[in-house]
């Protein structure tokens, strides 16, 4: 390790960070430094996204109209949605991505370095038209972020703005869908064989192919809400001979993709830390990426779950409710997989491993009131719920962001070059991992009662899970707020990371020193570093 | 080219050491988004989009011409060049799933939806009580017979009259530009320059005989974006095929240009192969376009 990297200082094409702010951030193609935009891009939209969790948390902490008016009160629920997911999920993802991808190959830098930072810069000016809505007449959209028409169609001088912000979040996703294809196919060191890559690499893969094949046509239903509400054609428009459900079985064509996009790079990561920490190689590493391969597959013939209450022929329903049984099968390899990679291993507690721990068990809950939600006549009862509601945030926040909180724990070390407070991390995880469960477990008792989801108010019968949903929320919120604290104490100082950081890590990118040199593989790293680091 | 390139050779894969194309791009996009939603909001007029569209052209001229510089002085090397390919390469199938959303449209139209209004199968009370006078055929436009002439009638392009002879065109064009591809690798240069020509010319002529056909389905046939999901469907899927056809055209112009200045070589020409990639993706989703849309 030492050795290579002599060399690499030597060479003259080799220097630091570029000096001045513009260079530096703005017109950056690095992608260490992109991937830093990235998180702390994602970071902010992910505590704006949740002040708006807040707002609708403690509306509904009691029956009544108490802080809000409805109208706002349905701004709130859609734009958290449209934050959270493209604004806060996609982008820390393709941030760790930009960090980690090219260390863990070998390669010098993401194949198209330009464009990377285009999908970078088109995020901001993305949400900048998405948040501005909130200062038009009309407010910002309400009609939830899956933008039904004809609900949609009705809203006022918001609609084109969220319509042509979800275009330039489209645009940015599927060049960073490219780049990091292109980056894995072409961009691998010389004997890092694709099953060798790390499982991060793998699932990203899989991502980055879902991302490429399903936001155009999220492009392409977005348009089609432009044109039938400004130049008068009628694809969701009965009278002309349209459809209203035909938007939604475009819509969630992307968007059941799209959730398996928040969700695969999360099984990356966990498939990274609990080896780690495990101090075992993966369990069943081939079948993992065989697995992921599965459900991403399977994502494209699942979509009308998402509607078995609009209307389908019956055939539509059995068909989708058991495709979307079948995706147990593959998510329930993993499970195992994860489970044997911990049996009869040496454990440690690090903080990393904690939310990767927690991870494994919350988003099998999740997983199983999916599996409740996949049979169709249960769904009848369950459609648009609480139940549903407590169902993807099981999957998202304990799973995608836990996720994505264990990789920053993981990984933070390599970045800043310091060791964060231990006892600090691990508070953050215990108030994180109490408080969730707080606040989403009771929303399926809720769901179950038959609570609708997207209401300000609502039934008496209602108000003692409320109460309690909303104090985990307050709790969960402000637990969070350590996490930028520690971030940033990480990052201004503290004890000296060594390359390896954690004692059973194994891969390419505890090969290079802790900080990650500025320009790192430079040169493709030695046949050994490689067999050494392959996950099996 | 950027003052740091200095020390590159050729060996290792390059990396641009800072650019201003991404950010100038960005802003570029967002003014375009901006302007459209002015003009579409009533709160300006239709020189709202001249901002964004100023500062479009500033990027791609800029952006553009770094590249073909930087590849002009030899930066690339044939790991780069990969790169490139296969970012076009999933460019385009992009490209092919965003028109799989509008033909998704139209397949769901023709088979369910338009069925359904008229009252197939468990839908009869549609027919029953909704719309009994509506009988569920191909081409419509709907039940309330939007837009057409006063009538609510209007006509459909006949296959085989204008669209076949476009369908020609494209056929021809993409005839031409592999012989062009066949000159260049030859190194017949001046074959090269005449097929590409040919080829370009051949799109513009394609692109001009669309907007007679748009010319004729607005004033004598009743067809509008406006007629019902007919009009809806036709006019999105040819309109937006049409905006692709004059993106390539002009692609292949410039690429044109670049030949005529001496540029690509019969072992380096990325752009070339790039452009004819795209030309034929065009020419493939017209035949699939002319099959369904206008055919049968």
């Amino acid at each position: 390790m030492a050795n290579s990297h002599t060399a690499h200082d030597a060479h003259d094409d080799h220097h630091g960070a570029p000096q001045g702010f513009m260079q530096r951030w703005v017109l950056t193609t690095n992608h260490k430094d992109i991937g830093t935009l990235y998180l702390v891009f994602a970071g902010i939209m992910f505590f704006l996204g949740g002040a708006m969790a807040m707002v609708i948390r403690a509306e509904l902490f009691q029956p009544g109209l108490q802080f809000v008016d409805p109208q706002f009160f349905n701004s709130m629920t859609t734009m958290h949605a449209l934050v959270m997911i493209f604004g806060g999920m996609m982008p820390a993802w393709v941030g760790l991505a930009n960090w980690m991808i090219p260390l863990q190959i070998g390669a010098a830098d993401m194949a198209l370095p330009r464009m990377n930072n285009f999908s970078f810069w088109l995020m901001p000016f993305a949400f900048i038209l998405l948040l501005s809505t909130f200062f038009t007449g009309g407010g910002a959209p309400a009609g939830g972020w899956t933008l039904y028409p004809p609900l949609v169609l009705q809203g006022g001088d918001s609609f084109p703005m969220a319509m042509f912000a979800v275009h330039m979040m489209g645009a940015s996703s599927i060049m960073g869908a490219i780049n990091v294809i292109v980056t894995l196919m072409n961009m691998r060191a010389p004997g890092m064989t694709l099953l060798r890559m790390p499982l991060f690499c793998w699932t990203w893969l899989i991502t980055a192919y879902l991302l490429i094949l399903v936001m155009p046509v999220l492009a392409g239903a977005v348009t089609m809400l432009i044109t039938d509400h400004f130049f008068g054609t009628s694809f969701f428009s009965a009278a002309g001979g349209g459809d209203p459900v035909m938007y939604q079985h475009i819509f969630w064509f992307f968007g059941h993709p799209e959730v398996y996009i928040l969700i695969l790079p999360a099984f990356g990561v966990v498939s990274e830390i609990l080896p780690t920490f495990s101090r075992k190689p993966l369990f069943g590493y081939e079948s993992m990426v065989y697995a992921t391969a599965s459900i991403g597959f399977l994502s494209f013939i699942v979509w009308a779950h998402h509607m078995f209450t609009v209307g389908m022929p019956l055939a539509g329903q059995l068909f989708f409710m058991l495709t979307t049984m079948l995706i147990a099968v593959p998510t329930g390899v993993k499970v195992f997989n994860w489970s044997a990679t911990m049996w009869k291993g040496s454990l440690t507690f690090e903080p990393p491993m904690l939310f990767a721990i927690s991870f494994l068990f919350l988003f099998t809950i999740g997983g199983f009131s999916g599996l409740m939600l996949a049979i169709a006549p249960a769904d009848f009862q369950y459609h648009d719920t609480y139940f549903v509601v407590a169902h993807f945030h099981y999957v998202l926040v304990p799973g995608s962001l836990f996720a994505i909180i264990g990789g920053v724990y993981y990984w933070l070390p390599k970045w800043s070059g310091h060791m964060y407070n231990m006892t600090l991390a691990k508070w953050h995880f215990w108030l994180s991992a109490i408080f969730v469960n707080v606040l989403f477990f009771p929303q399926h008792f809720l769901g179950l009662a038959g609570m609708p989801r997207r209401i300000p108010d609502y039934a008496t019968q209602f108000a003692d899970w409320n109460a309690v949903s909303s104090i985990g929320a307050f709790g969960f919120g402000l637990a969070q707020l350590i996490f930028p604290y520690l971030i940033w104490s990480c990052v201004r100082g503290g004890e000296k990371a060594t390359a390896h950081v954690w004692e059973g890590s194994h891969g390419l990118e505890w090969e290079v020193p802790s900080p990650a040199p500025y320009h790192s593989w430079s040169e493709a790293p030695a046949i050994e570093l490689i067999e050494r680091g392959a996950a099996h | 080219m950027s003052s740091n390139s200095h020390a590159h050779d050729s060996s290792t894969y390059y990396v641009p050491h800072s650019s201003p194309w991404p950010i100038v791009g960005s802003i570029a996009l967002f003014c375009v988004m901006w302007g459209a939603v002015t003009f579409l909001n009533d709160w300006g007029s239709a020189w709202s989009f001249l901002p964004g569209a100023l500062l479009l052209l500033v990027l791609f001229f800029g952006w553009f011409a770094t590249v073909i510089n930087e590849n002009q002085a030899g930066l690339f090397n044939a790991q780069v060049d990969k790169s490139f390919r296969m970012g076009m390469m999933w460019f385009i199938i992009s490209e092919v799933m965003f028109f799989a959303a509008f033909f998704g449209a139209l397949f769901y139209a023709r088979e369910l939806s338009v069925p359904w209004i008229g009252g197939e199968g468990v839908k009869v009370f549609n027919k029953l009580l909704l719309w009994q006078d509506f009988a569920p055929t191909w081409p419509t436009n709907g039940p309330d017979r939007l837009g057409g002439h006063a009538d609510g009638s209007f006509e459909t392009i006949a296959a085989f009259s204008l669209p076949a002879i476009n369908t020609a065109l494209l056929l021809t064009s993409g005839v031409t530009i592999t012989i062009a591809h066949h000159a260049l690798r030859a190194g017949h240069r001046t074959q090269l320059s005449i097929f590409l020509a040919a080829t370009w010319i051949l799109g513009f002529i394609f692109v001009y005989l669309q907007g007679t056909e748009y010319h004729e389905a607005y004033t004598e046939l009743g067809l509008k974006l406006s007629t019902g999901i007919y009009g809806s469907t036709f006019f999105m899927l040819t309109g937006f095929h049409g905006l692709h056809v004059t993106i390539g055209a002009i692609m292949l112009t410039v690429i044109w240009l670049r030949c005529l200045r001496g540029h690509f070589t019969a072992k380096n020409h990325f752009a070339f192969e790039a452009v004819a990639w795209y030309w034929h993706f065009v020419d493939v989703v017209w035949l699939i376009l002319f099959v369904f849309v206008y055919w049968i």
